[in-house]
């Protein structure tokens, strides 16, 4: 599962690393660090954001082995994804594999399709689906769009994106 | 008052439009010291000459009537080279693969030293660099504002209004045509075809909507914008260029019910040019309708300046190249 961790390291040299080691010995998969170095907490403290892959399971060991290495553990959630798009595809969608579509983005770790509306309105006619795509972050998101640019180009599916991305 | 001798080569509607607008401003452009006398205007056919001035009502008349203004078989290059005069405005169709007469005219206008305003695409994309050299060297103004967005002020404001700005990018809808059938294809939830047809006899699309519904005029407007205002030296193969032509009512709809509609988006920058359908929010200053144009220029001082406009018509238009000429010659 995906998991998001806010810890506050002491503001002397070695606490990253102190905070990674505990993630790294539960095989853990670090996806993002936001390492706010001008932001304090009233504790004088360092606020630190992590994005993690890993097992249900391994979830209170890392906090207590972060705990035992003197990290403040703030607060731990399950994973939302910050950055969300809508995509339009159009073509022979379902034909060419929808599944296959959805699954080369949902393989990638950092982007999932949440959500799909598809139209087909003949067997012989073009059919038009609109995903939405969440990402860990923007560069990730990126990175899926690319993915999915080049699923389109093999399949011959237009894919019409927002006007705030560059095509 | 400074009288400025001109020809008019190209008399299809574009080129009417500028003998109307040029009647119809007759008065205000002699208020601000400006006599435009036509010693020339030229169609397919041949020309009518006269160099104390050709009867501009005469012509429109003949031209609605007899299908001509010819009343001797001279070409545009030879009344160019043979008929004394400083300004040459060129409205002849465009074609993109050779450049056709407009190009011809428009390299014998500057070898013999004239002036040039012009609406045709076709030269620009192909041979802008040698234009611009060629006017450079014979000293004269070469202005082209009617070519992207008809009536709709994209060169000359950012080069002149929005003077001293860097240029980021430049975004817009610059093909009516595109724009009509996207909008038609949701307000009616109809097909492409059907829309197509539509167009085609409302006089919106032509017999051959190719050049407009793939994406080429549009990827013709943003060469011109890339060497007009970014300075670069690019040509219509360096364009990126995805059409509407697979654009389906359901995905229209699909959009539309998340607050988005899908238009024809040309994009230009230093670094890339690119013309394909996108999602535009609904509420987004370039969601417009109809056939009209739009254009969002990121400037580096001034931000973003969005305008909107037709995009084409034949007094729409000339009212592009009577603001050239205004330009040139005021003063």
């Amino acid at each position: 599962m995906r998991v998001s961790m806010d810890i506050e390291l002491k503001d002397v040299p070695g606490q990253m690393l102190l905070a990674l080691q505990p993630l790294s010995e539960c095989k853990a998969n670090l996806i993002t660090v936001v390492h706010h170095h001008q932001k304090r907490t009233p504790r004088k403290t360092v606020p630190v954001k992590l994005v993690l892959e890993t097992k249900p399971e391994s979830i209170e060991t890392i906090k207590a082995k972060l705990e035992e290495n003197g990290i403040r553990v703030v607060r731990v959630g399950e994973h939302r994804f910050r950055e969300s798009i809508n995509v339009v595809l159009i073509g022979h969608v379902v034909h060419t594999g929808i599944q296959d579509t959805i699954d080369e983005i949902d393989r990638t770790g950092f982007a999932e399709v949440v959500d799909l509306s598809l139209s087909m309105p003949g067997i012989n006619m073009l059919s038009s689906a609109l995903i939405r795509i969440d990402a860990v972050g923007k560069e990730d998101l990126h990175r899926a769009l690319a993915i999915l640019k080049e699923v389109s180009a093999k399949k011959d599916l237009l894919m019409v994106l927002p006007i705030e991305i560059q095509a | 008052m400074k009288t400025v001798c001109c020809s008019i080569i190209g008399f299809g509607a574009i080129g009417q439009g500028v003998a109307e607008v040029l009647l119809k401003k007759k008065e205000y452009l002699e208020s601000i010291g400006l006599e435009v006398k036509v010693v020339a205007v030229v169609d397919s056919k041949g020309a009518t000459v006269n160099p104390e001035g050709v009867d501009l009502a005469d012509c429109l008349s003949r031209k609605m009537t007899g299908g001509t203004v010819a009343l001797e078989s001279i070409s545009g290059v030879e009344v160019i080279q043979s008929v004394a005069h400083e300004l040459v405005i060129e409205t002849t169709p465009t074609n993109i693969q050779t450049g056709g007469a407009g190009l011809q005219n428009m390299f014998a206008a500057f070898q013999t030293g004239k002036d040039v305003i012009t609406s045709n695409k076709g030269p620009l994309t192909l041979k802008y660099r040698e234009l611009m050299e060629a006017a450079k060297s014979a000293g004269s103004h070469f202005r082209f504002e009617a070519t992207v967005g008809g009536s709709m002020p994209i060169i000359n404001l950012t080069n002149e209004v929005l003077a001293g700005n860097k240029v980021k990018s430049i975004k817009g809808i610059l093909n009516g045509t595109c724009n009509y059938i996207l909008t038609r294809m949701l307000e009616e939830r109809a097909s492409y075809n059907d829309i197509l047809a539509e167009s085609m006899q409302l006089g919106i699309a032509e017999t051959d909507p190719t050049y407009d519904v793939e994406g080429i005029d549009t990827a013709c407007k943003l060469v011109i914008l890339a060497n007009a205002i970014f300075g670069l030296d690019a040509t219509y193969n360096d364009v990126e260029v995805t059409g509407i032509t697979k654009v389906t009512p359901e995905a229209l709809e699909m959009a539309y019910e998340r607050g988005h509609v899908i238009k024809l988006i040309g994009e230009v920058s230093r670094e890339r040019i690119h013309v394909s359908p996108r999602l535009v929010p609904i509420n987004h200053p370039l969601a417009v309708g109809g056939t009209l144009n739009v254009a969002s220029v990121d400037t580096e001082l001034a931000g973003e300046i969005t305008v909107t406009g037709k995009g084409a018509g034949p007094i729409e238009t000339a009212s592009a190249i009577l603001s050239d000429l205004i330009a040139i010659y005021e003063n």
